[in-house]
């Protein structure tokens, strides 16, 4: 059950993100950065369907699809900064940046699990996530050092996302039982190699890293912002509005 | 002289490359229909883009995203063959937005039900494959060669296209519905993609003299709805045409009369999503000008510390 518990906020994570950035397809500052915006997302599409036909196994009668379109908001474990609306070009980078960051550590540890199908899956996602990271740093650093305008924005997108990067290192018991059993990640011990990454890029972006504040919690008791209840209920009203309907 | 030895080259089927010689209005005609189709493609992401935040899998919603963003690369490929002909990508994405350019008529109806993205699939780009096969043996290279690697990309997406149509049209009866319903609202609007009959098309005089264009839109149109037709029957779906019956003596099927009076009001802006998707278009893009100019001041800058 635990380890259900655990796939599932994997694949939440990774959907969720996908679904937002699925949003922004015809909509891209140029042509070619809608594209690069696609193809993460479909990479996280992807990674997403990988995970939940995992779920579903473990499950072992629901199927990813059912997990996918027949979930309530309180039963989705996806963090909290995932769902978080796109915003303007900035907001969005500067939120694929922190998970991108954050996803490159958890899935080289997650690529060490003892348990076979999550170590692949992660071994899998590892090499996409990459090129994420390397992609939405290189925003950060042009959006950073570009114009006075984009310095701004992109700062105040960091400052308004910074709250959300807490639960990255949160470990609640489920956590915990997993990674001692050597299968899941520790993910406070990833903190201090993400910083150095936010860090590092925030120096050559000659953005500020902003304060420590109030740090949003409760994905992993499936407690959500605001924003999920929209996503969800426009990505799942077809199998909800045709419960009979195959597609 | 020169134009002479043109239209031997066109003659003997060789292509013509960016720095050949050519007449200013075969340029002017290939700009104008290049761009036109490298509009279309961008558009054309919108109707669809409409459904990938409700497609109902996630099988479904990979299909769809990757056939969109096949469409964004495609847009790109041909704004690329358009610069060879000197002319730059900013000044035919103005040309659309100001309207100077045009884009097929098709993307200015709505999608209104997941069997959309199916009837889109199918018809759209079905009409579109045909029309394009024909185009792969067009006079102007990089067009040429362009042509021959979308083909293949779209090939995928009248499958996928079609695939959803018969799923829908086996389906509940509900999705059966949906599934007509798409045919439907679809059917007139795809078979006039070809464009006006060529008894009324003013331009193709010069274009298939120069092979740009190398089929007569009422050929392409017939062979077009040929092919289709059975694909209709297969999964029980049905043609909207009473006028609709195999001739045996020609080997083709008779249709009925074409709405043009809706096609021209439609090519001259009065259709239902006309003034939408332009608007959608020029919205991204004034939302993107920080980002460019960004990435513009950007690069500059890191020009100059190399230099110094
Ligand atoms: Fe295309
Ligand atoms: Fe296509």
């Amino acid at each position: 059950m635990n380890l259900l518990n655990y796939t599932l906020r994997i694949a939440d994570s990774s959907l969720i993100s996908a679904q937002r950035l699925s949003e922004w397809c015809s909509k891209g500052p140029t042509l070619e950065e809608d594209i690069a915006l696609s193809n993460i997302s479909l990479d996280l599409f992807g990674q997403a369907n990988g995970f939940l036909e995992y779920a579903s196994e473990i499950d072992g009668s629901k199927s990813a699809d059912d997990f996918a379109f027949k979930r309530n908001e309180r039963e989705f474990y996806n963090l909290k900064i995932t769902e978080q609306e796109n915003g303007h070009f900035g907001d969005t980078i500067a939120r694929l940046f922190f998970c991108s960051a954050f996803n490159f550590l958890f899935y080289t540890e997650l690529s060490k699990s003892k348990d076979e199908t999550l170590s692949a899956l992660a071994a899998k996602s590892l090499k996409e996530v990459k090129y994420h990271l390397k992609h939405s740093k290189s925003w950060m650093i042009r959006l950073g050092d570009g114009t006075e305008e984009s310095k701004l924005k992109i700062q105040e997108s960091l400052n308004s996302i910074w709250q959300f990067t807490g639960e990255f290192f949160e470990m609640d018991k489920i956590d915990i039982e997993i990674s001692d059993s050597g299968i899941g990640v520790n993910n406070t011990s990833l903190k201090e190699e993400w910083n150095k990454i936010v860090n590092d890029t925030l120096d050559q972006a000659k953005l500020t890293r902003p304060e420590d504040m109030y740090m949003q919690t409760g994905s992993k008791k499936g407690l959500h912002t605001e924003c999920l209840g929209h996503l969800l209920s426009e990505m799942q009203y077809l199998p909800r509005a045709y419960p009979d309907a195959k597609w | 002289m020169k134009e002479q030895q043109f239209q031997e080259k066109i003659d003997l089927e060789k292509k013509i490359e960016p720095k050949d010689w050519m007449p200013v209005d075969y340029r002017k005609h290939l700009i104008r229909q290049i761009s036109q189709h490298a509009h279309s493609e961008i558009i054309g992401m919108q109707p669809e883009g409409n459904w990938i935040s409700r497609a109902p899998s996630l099988r479904a919603k990979m299909i769809l995203l990757a056939k969109v963003q096949d469409e964004a690369g495609h847009g790109l490929y041909l704004y690329s063959a358009c610069e060879t002909l000197g002319i730059s990508r900013e000044e035919l994405v103005e040309q659309l937005q100001d309207g100077k350019a045009k884009y097929s008529s098709i993307f200015n109806y709505p999608t209104l039900s997941w069997a959309d993205m199916g009837a889109v699939g199918w018809l759209v780009d079905g009409a579109a494959i045909v029309n394009q096969v024909s185009l792969q043996r067009t006079s102007y290279g990089p067009y040429s060669r362009g042509m021959v690697k979308i083909c293949k990309e779209e090939s995928f997406h009248q499958r996928q296209g079609y695939e959803i149509m018969a799923d829908m049209a086996n389906g509940t009866p509900q999705q059966k519905e949906m599934a007509q319903d798409a045919l439907n609202r679809f059917w007139w609007p795809s078979i006039m993609m070809f464009g006006p009959q060529d008894s009324d098309s003013p331009r193709t005089g010069n274009a298939m003299k120069w092979k740009i264009k190398r089929q007569f839109n009422d050929e392409l149109r017939q062979k077009f709805i040929d092919q289709t037709v059975g694909q209709a029957e297969v999964i029980g779906l049905t043609i909207p045409d009473p006028d609709l019956k195999w001739n045996e003596e020609k080997g083709h099927y008779d249709f009925g009369e074409m709405d043009w009076d809706e096609f021209w009001s439609v090519v001259n802006g009065n259709g239902p999503c006309n003034i939408q998707r332009l608007e959608h278009h020029k919205k991204a893009h004034s939302d993107g000008k920080w980002v460019r100019e960004a990435a513009k001041d950007y690069s500059k800058k890191q020009k100059s510390t190399e230099t110094n």
